[in-house]
């Protein structure tokens, strides 16, 4: 078995039981990346100095009887998580050379159980894209191919695209991620691992760049559920220093993932059933329904009513907060600055911010400047901000017929570097099973449950009660269970 | 609603972007599309509906939490000032804006 092959359960035992050690773990993990990162493009900046020394220090802490939750694990860390003296670049030139002076407090919780940083992976620029083409570094390939196309390049999805794609190809055990309309549970989905947005406030969003401040949320990616349990319990927790940090105990995750489904009941959201999406997708669905039922589950249609709105909401409360969050970037403290040609101090900001955002990024400055100027705030902002309680009540109602709900995770497995790029509508569709989720504040899983037919993975989302993760965590691990999902990409470390 | 050039540079003002004028009419029609199909936000009925953000309805103090108004953290001056584009002593420096 190939080093890169361990499940992070599967590292951590053998961690423990001295078959490996963690500088052989990462040196496997950094061999792999000096392999296939050329043509996947997953990771921006690798750590390989760092990485060594820290997974010896991990060595040698073991060797002292000192074993953190996370002892000597190599992760992958997505690049909007500021890591101290660490380059970090949000995929956006405007970022310039930054290198931050602090440390996230998830990274910070990491590296205090024992985990070592391999490297920061790519991203959508300022995590705006389901795709990953919009870095400033280059877009991510999914390890996966079409079986009867296998040189139609595919995205890996977003934003986290450097997250999923560095996992699923063994080029990392796990990573952070980030997800603010989907950009966990989508990647996650399209390249066939697991990943989870925990509840708004589970983890701080301290020293996180920030795009959508009341949407984002930080969480792991990786290849079982248990390993998304392990980690989250590491990133989680309460943080004074981010304002909406929720302090609550931080339950034992990896445990819920054993407590079955039994006498549980699943609400299967009729508004979920769209209109053109793939048949496949809808018997996958069914499928994992009645995996769900043959464990003791009950299944209950429910409705949803709000789902066609959260979209649009999503569309106005994102790009508005963005817009504000955003303004930070003048060219001015940190960063890029395009001084030349500049007549006064406002030019400056102007051309910096014109040569160092991309297209996306600055489609979507313009539609929050819009959405908050003066005359529209109350049409756009406050009713979108309305519509969330809407959507939120929806579920609200949901949960008291059901204590989880299951629906597809994508409405397609993923699609070609050159697809849906002409119309930025299309591209957001995406989001449409993950977005409410977010703007309810509510927990939602990517599970891998199986593939199309043209071998490429298709996941399953479960979403939960606020702070209920482990309600998640049980269904989730029950849905892997029974799909007993083992396909493996064609681009992968050991292959 | 549909926006004009006028209005797309004026945003593009206020957004601090400098916009080429070849990019206006592609900025327009991009922003049309997205501003378009975000438009049936307004059919929904929303009278009395509190507005929400995050997990928690604006309003509530679920949402956020204060703290006491205290100096916490500071006299760092070289790590503020490190990733400076440019420093003039203990300062950002800036194109001259007084005449």
């Amino acid at each position: 078995m190939h080093p890169t092959d361990f499940s992070l359960r599967g590292a951590l035992d053998a961690l423990a039981e001295g078959i490996i050690s963690s500088e052989e773990l990462t040196r496997a993990h950094l061999d792999a990346i000096g392999r296939l990162n050329p043509r996947i493009n997953a990771y921006v900046t690798v750590m390989a100095e760092q990485a060594l020394a820290a997974a010896r220090a991990s060595d040698e802490r073991r060797r002292q009887g000192i074993v953190g939750p996370l002892e000597g694990l190599p992760l992958a860390i997505k690049d909007l998580f500021c890591t101290d003296g660490v380059p970090t670049t949000a995929g956006s030139r405007i970022l310039g050379n930054f290198v931050p002076p602090y440390e996230s407090t998830v990274t910070a919780n990491l590296l205090r159980d024992g985990a070592v940083f391999l490297g920061k992976v790519n991203m959508d620029e300022f995590a705006m894209g389901s795709s990953n083409t919009t870095s400033a570094f280059g877009p991510v390939e999914n390890p996966w191919s079409r079986a009867n196309d296998p040189d139609a390049r595919l995205v890996p999805g977003g934003s986290s695209g450097g997250s999923a794609a560095a996992v699923a190809a063994r080029l990392a055990l796990g990573a952070t991620a980030t997800d603010t309309g989907g950009s966990i549970r989508q990647p996650a989905a399209f390249c066939g691992i697991a990943g989870i947005k925990p509840t708004y406030g589970r983890c701080s969003r301290f020293g996180i760049v920030a795009f959508a401040s009341s949407l984002d949320q930080a969480g792991p990616v990786a290849r079982t559920v248990e390993d998304c349990a392990i980690l989250l319990r590491s990133m989680a927790g309460f943080d004074p220093k981010d304002a909406t940090s929720a302090d609550l105990p931080v339950p034992d995750f990896a445990a819920a993932c054993t407590r079955g489904v039994k006498g549980l009941r699943i609400g299967v959201p009729k508004e979920y059933r769209l209109d053109g999406m793939p048949a496949e997708i809808e018997a996958l669905w069914q499928q994992g329904l009645e995996w769900l039922r043959a464990e003791g589950a009950e299944t209950v249609e429910i409705s949803l009513p709000h789902t066609k709105y959260a979209l649009p909401t999503y569309y106005i409360v994102a790009p508005a907060e963005a817009s504000s969050n955003l303004a930070r970037y003048d060219g001015v403290r940190f960063g890029l600055r395009v001084a030349e040609g500049a007549s006064d101090l406002r030019d400056l900001y102007e051309r910096t911010r014109a040569a160092g955002f991309g297209a996306e990024v600055k489609r979507r400055i313009m539609i929050g400047t819009y959405v908050l100027s003066a005359g529209y705030y109350d049409a756009y902002y406050l009713k979108a901000q309305k519509v969330r309680t809407l959507i939120r009540r929806d579920f609200d109602e949901a949960w008291r017929k059901v204590d989880a709900i299951v629906t597809p995770a994508t409405p397609s497995a993923a699609f070609g570097m050159d697809e849906k790029q002409d119309d930025p509508v299309t591209m957001y569709l995406n989001d449409v099973f993950t977005v409410t989720a977010n703007l309810a504040g509510l927990p939602g899983l990517a599970v891998p449950a199986g593939l199309d037919r043209q071998g490429l993975p298709l996941g399953l989302q479960v979403i939960g009660r606020a702070f209920d993760e482990e309600t998640v965590f049980a269904v989730g691990a029950a849905i892997e269970r029974a799909a007993d999902f083992r396909a493996v990409p064609g681009l992968r470390a050991g292959a | 609603m549909s926006l004009d050039t006028a209005t797309v540079r004026r945003i593009a003002s206020l957004a601090r972007i400098r916009l080429e004028e070849e990019e206006v009419g592609r900025m327009q029609a991009e922003l049309n599309g997205i501003l378009g199909w975000i438009e049936q936000l307004q059919a929904v009925p929303t009278e009395g509906v509190e507005p929400m953000a995050g997990g928690a309805p604006v309003s509530s103090d679920a949402g956020m939490r204060m703290r006491a108004d205290e100096v916490t953290d500071g006299g760092m001056p070289e790590k503020v000032l490190a990733n400076a584009p440019d420093r003039m002593g203990d300062y950002f420096g800036v194109p001259k804006v007084v005449e």
